[in-house]
């Protein structure tokens, strides 16, 4: 079976689950023999040397195709990465901000070619998000008309219009594979363009897999789709092989927040609990690591609320920090007010850190060795995060058996569930 | 008959470099040397060859040619370190009599507005330093970016200080012009000098600006202006940063020639004098006392000092600075005294300013993206600098009992610890040996690990 997938670039190039789970979910599926990937990505181009890109078919679209044999790959992927500005979790404004920068990098354009009449493309990047989103989507129409495949399976709605084209082109069927919705991302302000293209890209999907049974039913009751085409499948963690050295250099407790600082991520109801806990003891410190559109408000709402001395902001996280920030912490706070899944708490236990996750969360479905709050409940949050860090029978069981818990959370399974979900769609 | 007062201001802070919080409790080295250093050498040669020129007119006009310095104790302790021919030829300056240097808050703090023991302490740490480097024990004072207000002024007289700067601002003198000499309501006995701000930024700020409409100045036009004053007028305080010749106005804006004719041509077409703060305090009785309840600087249109501390971010930074003062007095720590000085730094607490969005002169002295990341480094190093301090009681309380034995021990321990930071950074060491930077207390240290 042939899969066209429309998927995110894989770490080190994320900015948070989004590439973390398409990496994951895409390295179980070829350990599946039945299943060959073509994986397509877009590529917002920058500095990258171009001259490795070559132009397929007669609509000059720009892509670049390698085969990768990445580590710990069953077999090669057929990798197409399109050039587009398209960035997991963009927003219209971070589009717009993301084209100035563009603009100065930009040295040359390649040339509009309009022989045979068919698409053309500028090489400039739409002039908004949208215009963006539709590009993309025609480039994926002229590779579903050069690549046989049986199955087409779009990544989060910045590809759904994509899915939809290549399904058009193909008569295929389309899987789209909701990792948010704008529901969770806005706080319920939904962007009114967003939900459309959410809402359309699952009706035109055959099947829906949702994240979480919390996705589902979103997606069935503020999308009002068929709920007996919509699959929850959850999502997992890649297993890391670390030594837990904790090299935290001074004794005081280190509770963290990692992940974006946005709306989504409740980021100011972490402090709030922080402030109660630090009334209550003084050797801990609270570290919120990340970046986001709400870093400079939480800033200003820790120095506000005194707490500077003892509440500490590192900026974006990648790679090895990331690792060495868990290695550091006693206790991870994951506070979204709506979060589809999350997988940073299983990486944080992982980590032998016990984790305190909002109810409004997918993970909070498959994990019971963890503290579950409501996000808006600062007092529980400071109670539980009080416990953790006082009680230690209570912490060395959450560090033990969260861990037993999470080991049984794998790609494997979630890829073999998809695999099936694939077998039911390509019957019919 | 009317006399003129210049006085220069020299700072430089010690700027951070960046320091993430995955360096707290591990890396205890909080300076950018390389900006440090580069920052002084950019400035040094301006400084010289103003140094350069007024050495010509005090050659040719002899003790009628007077003026004023303010040093910061870190630009100084930076001139040792990075620019030791600049030191050399301020000391030449000092040796012609003409020269008077004021004192300040060692390290160009903002410690008159949290905390008088500190002031005070900070106060004859510099005036020690100056009177080392310069031999004289300074009788003027001028505090922080002209930092002032009546309480100031009067823990200022208690300290045996005869005269004070301020900043004329507006809204303290209303009808009442700066060229008198005032005296401080609390204590008549303190004299003050107000900034005549429109002529000072005549030259430090306009000299170059050529949609000025009295560009360009010369110095014929400027001492008509002062001709021009009032004739009972009795004073003209021409206070300005340094960095005016060379820095912000290049030479090719004819500022050096501007500096090189202005005496000669005062001397030629007025009775005008220069006189220093101290001449002036001595020869010139005050006019009346002036209450100035809140405190005023030199910064911004405001002329307060919201510049430091006018937001949330720059008020919990210096409230969680001064918190710690306590203990830091009782540290017998000599590296820990140092940074303690270099924390309190008034530009640390400038660059987290909100008005940096709005104002220029904030965005250029600034090595920040924005407020919030010099507010996130500052606390970083706070924090690494609080750690330090409780280690350090951790350690002595461990080994007060003055057992001989221990107290061996202790000082083994921190000369290795010495060592550590040697080897890693060898600009540390430089800085952490200057003698003249160490309290009083870190040499009786000194004395117990011989």
């Amino acid at each position: 079976m042939r899969v066209l997938m429309f998927g995110w670039e894989f770490p080190p190039h994320i900015s948070g689950g989004l590439g973390t789970a398409c990496y994951g979910l895409t390295k179980a599926m070829s350990k599946i023999p039945d299943i060959d990937i073509l994986f397509v990505v877009p590529k917002a181009y920058g500095d990258e040397d171009r001259s490795a890109a070559n132009v397929i078919g007669a609509a000059d679209v720009v892509v670049d195709q390698q085969q990768l044999k990445l580590k710990g790959f069953q077999k090669e992927i057929n990798f197409i990465k399109v050039e587009s500005a398209l960035v997991p979790y963009t927003t219209e404004e971070e589009y717009f901000r993301l084209m100035a920068q563009m603009k100065e990098k930009q040295a040359q354009v390649y040339a509009a070619h309009n022989f045979k009449g068919k698409l053309h493309f500028t090489g400039k990047y739409g002039a908004n998000l949208y215009e963006e989103i539709n590009n993309y989507a025609m480039v994926a129409a002229m590779i579903a008309l050069q690549y046989e495949f049986d199955i087409i399976h779009a990544h989060d709605w910045l590809t759904y219009p994509a899915g939809i084209a290549a399904k058009q082109i193909s008569g295929k069927p389309l899987v789209v594979h909701v990792h948010a919705t704008d529901f969770d991302r806005s706080g319920g302000n939904v962007n009114p363009y967003v939900y459309e293209v959410e809402k359309n890209g699952m009706m035109m999907a055959d099947k829906v897999i949702t994240v979480s049974n919390y996705t589902r039913d979103i997606v069935i009751n503020k999308y009002g789709i068929d709920p007996a085409k919509v699959i929850t499948v959850h999502n997992a963690v890649e297993p890391v092989y670390r030594e837990n050295g904790n090299t935290k250099p001074y004794r005081d407790k280190i509770v963290t927040f990692l992940g974006r600082i946005t709306l989504q991520k409740g980021p100011d109801y972490f402090i709030q609990a922080a402030r109660k806990v630090l009334k209550r003891m003084k050797n801990v410190r609270f570290v919120m690591a990340g970046s986001g559109d709400m870093l400079n408000r939480m800033i200003s709402h820790v120095a506000r609320a005194g707490i500077a001395d003892r509440f500490h902001f590192t900026g974006f996280l990648s790679g090895d920090d990331v690792y060495k920030m868990f290695e550091m912490s006693d206790v991870y706070v994951m506070p979204s007010i709506s979060e589809p899944f999350g997988i940073a708490p299983l990486e944080a236990i992982q980590s032998n850190v016990p984790v305190i996750i909002s109810k409004q969360s997918g993970v909070a479905e498959v994990l019971n060795y963890a503290v579950k709050i409501d996000f808006w409940d600062v007092d529980a949050m400071a109670d539980a995060i009080y416990a953790l860090l006082n009680y230690d029978a209570l912490s060395v069981t959450f560090k033990k058996y969260g861990k037993e818990e999470v080991q049984a959370l794998q790609w494997e399974k979630t890829a073999s569930r998809i695999y099936q979900i694939y077998s039911e769609t390509v019957k019919k | 008959m009317r006399t003129i007062c210049f006085y220069f201001q020299i700072h430089q802070p010690f700027r951070f470099r960046r320091y993430r919080f995955f360096d707290m409790g591990i890396n205890h080295y909080y300076y950018d040397d390389y900006s440090n250093e580069s920052i002084l050498k950019r400035h040094e040669a301006s400084y010289l060859q103003t140094n350069k020129i007024i050495a010509a007119i005090i050659k040719e006009y002899g003790t009628r040619f007077k003026v004023a310095f303010s040093i910061s104790g870190t630009a100084l302790d930076q001139m040792e370190l990075y620019a030791p021919e600049l030191l050399e030829s301020f000391r030449q300056l000092a040796q012609t009599g003409c020269v008077e240097f004021l004192a300040e808050t060692y390290a160009h703090t903002l410690a008159s507005l949290k905390n008088r023991d500190e002031f005070e302490t900070q106060v004859k740490l510099h005036a020690e330093k100056i009177q080392q480097l310069f031999g004289k024990r300074p009788s003027a004072f001028r505090n922080t970016d002209l930092i002032y207000n009546d309480e100031i002024g009067s823990w200022v007289a208690d300290m045996g200080f005869k005269v004070v700067m301020a900043e004329g601002a507006k809204h303290i003198l209303g009808w009442k012009s700066p060229n008198y000499v005032y005296c401080n309501p609390l204590n008549p006995k303190l004299k003050l000098l107000l900034r005549n701000y429109k002529l000072s930024d005549d030259i430090s700020l306009r000299f170059s600006q050529k949609n000025w409409n009295e560009f360009p100045l010369t110095a014929e036009k400027f001492t008509g202006w002062l001709n021009h004053l009032d004739p009972k007028e009795e004073v003209v305080n021409l206070f300005m940063s340094y960095d005016t010749f060379g820095v912000f106005h290049s030479a090719g804006s004819g500022i050096f020639d501007f500096l090189k004719a202005l005496p000669a041509m005062i001397f030629k077409h007025s009775k005008m004098t220069f006189s220093t703060p101290s001449e002036i305090a001595d020869a010139i009785q005050p006019v009346a006392p002036m209450n100035v309840l809140h405190p005023v600087s030199w910064r911004d249109e405001a002329r307060d000092v919201s510049a430091w501390l006018g937001n949330e971010l720059q008020n919990e930074a210096i409230n969680k600075l001064y918190a710690l003062r306590d203990r830091v007095i009782k540290c017998n720590d000599h590296i820990i005294q140092k940074d303690w000085l270099y924390l309190q730094s008034s530009d640390h607490f400038f660059y987290m300013s909100t008005k940096f969005f709005t104002d220029p002169m904030h965005a250029s002295f600034n090595p920040y993206n924005s407020p919030y990341d010099a507010f996130i480094n500052y606390m970083n190093i706070l924090s690494d600098f609080e750690i330090r301090l409780n280690q350090y009681f951790e350690k002595t309380s461990t080994t007060t009992p003055a057992a001989p034995e221990k107290e061996k021990a202790l000082s083994a321990e921190s000369i290795s610890e010495e060592k550590k930071e040697n080897t890693g950074k060898k600009k540390t060491t430089a800085s952490a040996k200057k003698p003249s930077t160490r309290t009083k207390t870190t040499s009786t240290s000194k004395k117990q690990k011989k």
